[in-house]
């Protein structure tokens, strides 16, 4: 299914993006990486207080949905596959990688390449490559 | 303090991921697409980012110290080993076939669509087993 070419708001969202990862950097001293944040709370114990701000980031992100539709007055738009084996497939690969891959689209695609780092640009290079192929596969050779 | 702060930061990010579109898993597939319904919008979320953290990190560095603690906690790593290119490669096969990474499934998460709320538990299973289970996890613990 076609999208719409959305080159300003998506060059606004991203810099939104990159608003929250300096706010993170310059205000606690992380780095905002959600693979990370997400999968410490695993670790986490409860009422450890060293975790508690990952919490609270998730919290936040769990906001921004309902808080965007309450002032734009509409839900955000938004098309989720309804394969749920292929979903369920897709999650365990998503957190699985990026957890042994130490980071993922915001941790290595943000703020590594910002940071000039060459693990991220090289493991944002074969995430970029991967996701490639896996798309062209499911919808131009089995069909999505 | 540094609980307002991220929370203050992950709604942010999270506006930034709906405002630019990185929370539909359509315009992610559609931008891996390049052979197909192509959308390049996606670049620009990059690009707008990175934008703001290449100047925003330097910015904050200068400082010497994180307002609210005493030091910056970064990855200090530079050598590249089999688990990071391992791991981005099923990383990104994921990615591609859900339209989902981290981020943008926990944003979408409140939005209860079938595939999100089955996306977001099995990706917290793989952050499970590639910590916990002794075959699978990373022989070296790096960041």
């Amino acid at each position: 299914m076609a999208t719409e070419f959305t080159p300003f708001a998506s060059l606004i969202g991203g810099m939104l993006i990159g608003v929250s990862a300096v706010i993170l950097m310059g205000l606690n001293g992380r780095i905002a990486g959600i693979s990370g944040i997400a999968s410490r709370l695993l670790d986490a114990r409860l009422g450890g207080s060293e975790e508690r701000p990952g919490l609270f980031f998730i919290g936040g992100l769990l906001l921004a949905a309902p808080v965007y539709a309450f002032v734009n007055g509409a839900l955000p738009t938004q098309t989720v596959s309804n394969n749920l084996p292929l979903l369920a497939i897709a999650g365990l690969l998503v957190g699985f990688g990026s957890v042994f891959g130490n980071g993922c689209t915001s941790g290595h695609g943000v703020c590594g390449l910002a940071r000039l780092s060459s693990r991220s640009l090289v493991a944002t290079l074969t995430f970029m490559a991967t996701a490639f192929v896996s798309v062209y596969l499911l919808r131009h050779v089995i069909g999505g | 303090m540094k609980n307002l702060s991220a929370l203050i930061a992950g709604l942010v990010f999270g506006l930034g991921l709906v405002i630019s579109g990185m929370a539909d898993p359509a315009k992610v597939q559609n931008f891996l697409d390049v052979f197909g319904t192509w959308d390049p919008s996606l670049a620009f979320v990059m690009g707008g980012a990175i934008a703001v953290t290449l100047p925003g990190f330097r910015l904050v560095a200068q400082r010497g110290r994180p307002l609210f603690d005493e030091r910056f906690r970064l990855p200090s790593r530079s050598d590249l080993d089999a688990p990071l290119l391992g791991g981005a490669a099923l990383f990104g096969i994921g990615w591609g076939l859900g339209g989902f990474c981290p981020g943008p499934a926990l944003t979408a998460l409140p939005l209860a669509a079938p595939g999100t709320l089955i996306f977001v538990p099995a990706m917290f299973i793989g952050m499970w087993l590639a910590k916990n289970v002794p075959m699978m996890t990373r022989p070296s613990p790096g960041v």
